[in-house]
């Protein structure tokens, strides 16, 4: 593995200075994601701001009913808590639908946030890639993209998934990020975070340079909701989402009055139905309607040569999700 | 000589049975010792690994370590004096007194109960330090990418994969690894049920196996019924398969942790 400095910060601010001095840094949390990547001379760092001894460990419930996660709660400790188990169901599911038990117990929930795809034309190092390698092509479009590339938010410059299971839950429930930077505080809109691949694939979030992850703000439940997540992949533990979903909805006297919709492992980023969600309002469920729900969910999908089976496999994530809800 | 070492001394074949070019390596140079693991022995004069005078005693340390050909040639052609081997079979773990140098930063660790205090690179890897630093080598490197489970450890009693951490990351924690879970010669309970259950063939991933069920077996948060388990062990992969007993061994020993680790 190449050689790297290494400052260990004491609070945000003094990461975020040691992040701005010269050179290529990158922020250490869990480090599941970047060691593996600079193991593979993926991202390579001349050097890392290790952020584990700032103090952004606490999930706190604020007082206008939102909850308030410190960049550095593990997934584990997460999707444990009393408070996101009984308010936020459908967050600590995605969560524990994600990676190992070992792989939680040290992923963060910033880190999270901004881990990096897992095409196989990426991470090899050598394939053109213009995630990591600007101007240099797509080897996913004509190559083997079944199972971790995207129907939904697609480019001709990248076609890679966001792997996340979490932030399949986070898109549904909305949330701000907080983040750090040289210019002060500033808080981003969740669905503003990720960005779509576009013509810059490797502009893969709304950060400014320096900026850091200091805490991931949840808007408050829905009053008497009801939420799930359900993935389907190739096996049933340790795996990539082929197609996922995460579903919020509130019922009353039997008609759907909100319903909050994100799909996994079909997008570009993790992805909001919006226009799905409309359709359900004011409706009594029915597999008639619940079927065409799903299939509004991937309106707009295309596929590319080997993940054509993503399409109904979204709709019926969406469409299995919603009749479990609100049978 | 213990059973594996017996079959070794017999069945080792001599360097002469080869052709010459098995006696070094792909570059065509002489086999010699790893570097890595090479031991600096005071006392023997410079010229004894060329001349040749001991007999070399193969243990499965060693075995590992330099492989067949080191093992074959050790036998016979005496190219690592007896008291290098000796050394590397009882390696001494020494702490760095001396102040990190150009690049190195001091960390402490307590593994096992032990305390250490270690100058180590910024990219020296956790699991790396333990191995070839502490010679705790029954944590193992699988695919050392995450994916594995086989270098499972615990970190302030959680698990974690120690081949997606550097060693700086754990400056003051305390790590349990696979030899710091028997008291003496009695073996931890989960060590006992998976000897009692068969619950591996080749025995790689085995370490890590325990050290996650050992995690999953004090979690209070992970359901005790088998679908529960089996899904908080998919990180840790066997390629041999002995899921079923290993699954077996681990809830038998539910109930008998009596606060062990």
């Amino acid at each position: 593995m190449r050689t790297f400095d290494y400052t260990r910060a004491q609070s945000p601010a003094q990461a975020v200075n040691s992040h701005a001095a010269l050179g290529q840094p990158f922020y250490l949390a869990g480090g599941t994601t970047l060691l593996d990547l600079v193991k593979l001379d993926i991202m390579q760092p001349d050097r890392l701001v290790d952020i584990n001894h700032l103090t952004l460990k606490q999930v706190e419930p604020l007082a206008d009913g939102r909850v308030r996660i410190g960049a550095l709660v593990s997934n584990t400790q997460l999707a444990s808590h009393p408070v996101i188990r009984k308010r936020y169901a459908v967050l600590s599911q995605a969560i524990l639908a994600g990676a190992s038990t070992q792989l939680r117990n040290k992923a963060t929930t910033g880190g999270n946030v901004m881990q990096r795809v897992r095409c196989n034309y990426f991470r090899d190092g050598i394939s053109p890639c213009n995630k990591r390698q600007p101007g240099s092509g797509c080897s996913a479009i004509e190559g083997h993209n079944r199972s971790v590339h995207a129907v939904l938010g697609t480019s001709d410059q990248c076609i890679a998934t966001h792997p996340s299971d979490m932030c399949v839950a986070i898109a549904a429930i909305g949330a701000q990020v907080t983040v750090q930077g040289p210019e002060g505080v500033r808080d981003i809109a969740f669905g503003d975070f990720h960005l779509l691949p576009g013509q810059s694939p490797w502009l893969e979030h709304a950060l400014q340079p320096h900026e850091l992850i200091t805490h991931v703000t949840l808007d408050a439940p829905l009053a008497n909701s009801r939420s799930a997540y359900l993935k389907l992949r190739d096996r049933d533990s340790y795996q990539f989402a082929l197609a996922s979903s995460a579903v919020i909805v509130v019922m009353n006297d039997q008609r759907i009055t909100h319903a909050r919709i994100a799909l996994g492992g079909v997008g570009t980023k993790p992805w909001r139905a919006v226009e799905a969600e409309r359709a359900l309002i004011g409706q009594k469920p029915d597999m008639g309607l619940l079927t065409e729900v799903g299939e509004r969910a991937m309106q707009g999908a295309h596929a590319y040569e080997h993940n054509g089976f993503k399409i109904p496999l979204g709709q019926q994530v969406v469409t299995r999700n919603l009749r479990d809800l609100t049978a | 000589l213990n059973g594996w070492s017996a079959v070794l001394a017999k069945t080792a074949p001599k360097l002469s049975d080869y052709p010459s070019e098995l006696g070094k390596d792909r570059g065509g140079a002489p086999l010699k010792a790893n570097p890595m693991t090479k031991t600096k022995d005071l006392q023997a004069p410079d010229d004894s690994v060329t001349k040749g005078i001991s007999v070399v005693t193969p243990s499965r340390r060693n075995f590992l370590k330099f492989g067949v050909s080191g093992i074959a040639a050790a036998t016979v052609s005496t190219w690592i004096p007896e008291s290098v081997v000796a050394a590397q079979a009882m390696p001494q773990v020494v702490d760095d007194i001396d102040s990190p140098k150009v690049g190195e930063q001091r960390i402490r660790l307590t593994v096992n109960g032990q305390v250490h205090t270690l100058n180590v690179p910024a990219n020296a890897i956790l699991l790396d330090v333990l191995r070839d630093r502490l010679q705790l080598t029954g944590t193992k490197k699988g695919c050392d990418h995450g994916q594995c489970g086989a270098c499972t450890l615990l970190v302030n009693g959680v698990a974690i994969n120690s081949c997606l951490s550097i060693a700086l990351q754990h400056d003051g924690d305390s790590i349990t690894t696979i030899e710091g879970l028997c008291d003496g010669d009695t073996l931890h309970p989960v060590q006992e049920a998976f000897w009692d259950h068969d619950a591996y063939q080749c025995g790689y991933c085995t370490s890590g196996q325990i050290m996650s069920a050992v995690a999953i077996l004090n979690d209070p948060n992970i359901g005790t019924d088998d679908d529960s388990v089996k899904e908080a062990m998919s990180g840790n992969i066997c390629r041999c398969g002995a899921y079923k007993n290993i699954l077996a061994a681990i809830q038998s020993a539910r109930g008998k942790m009596r606060g062990a680790v």
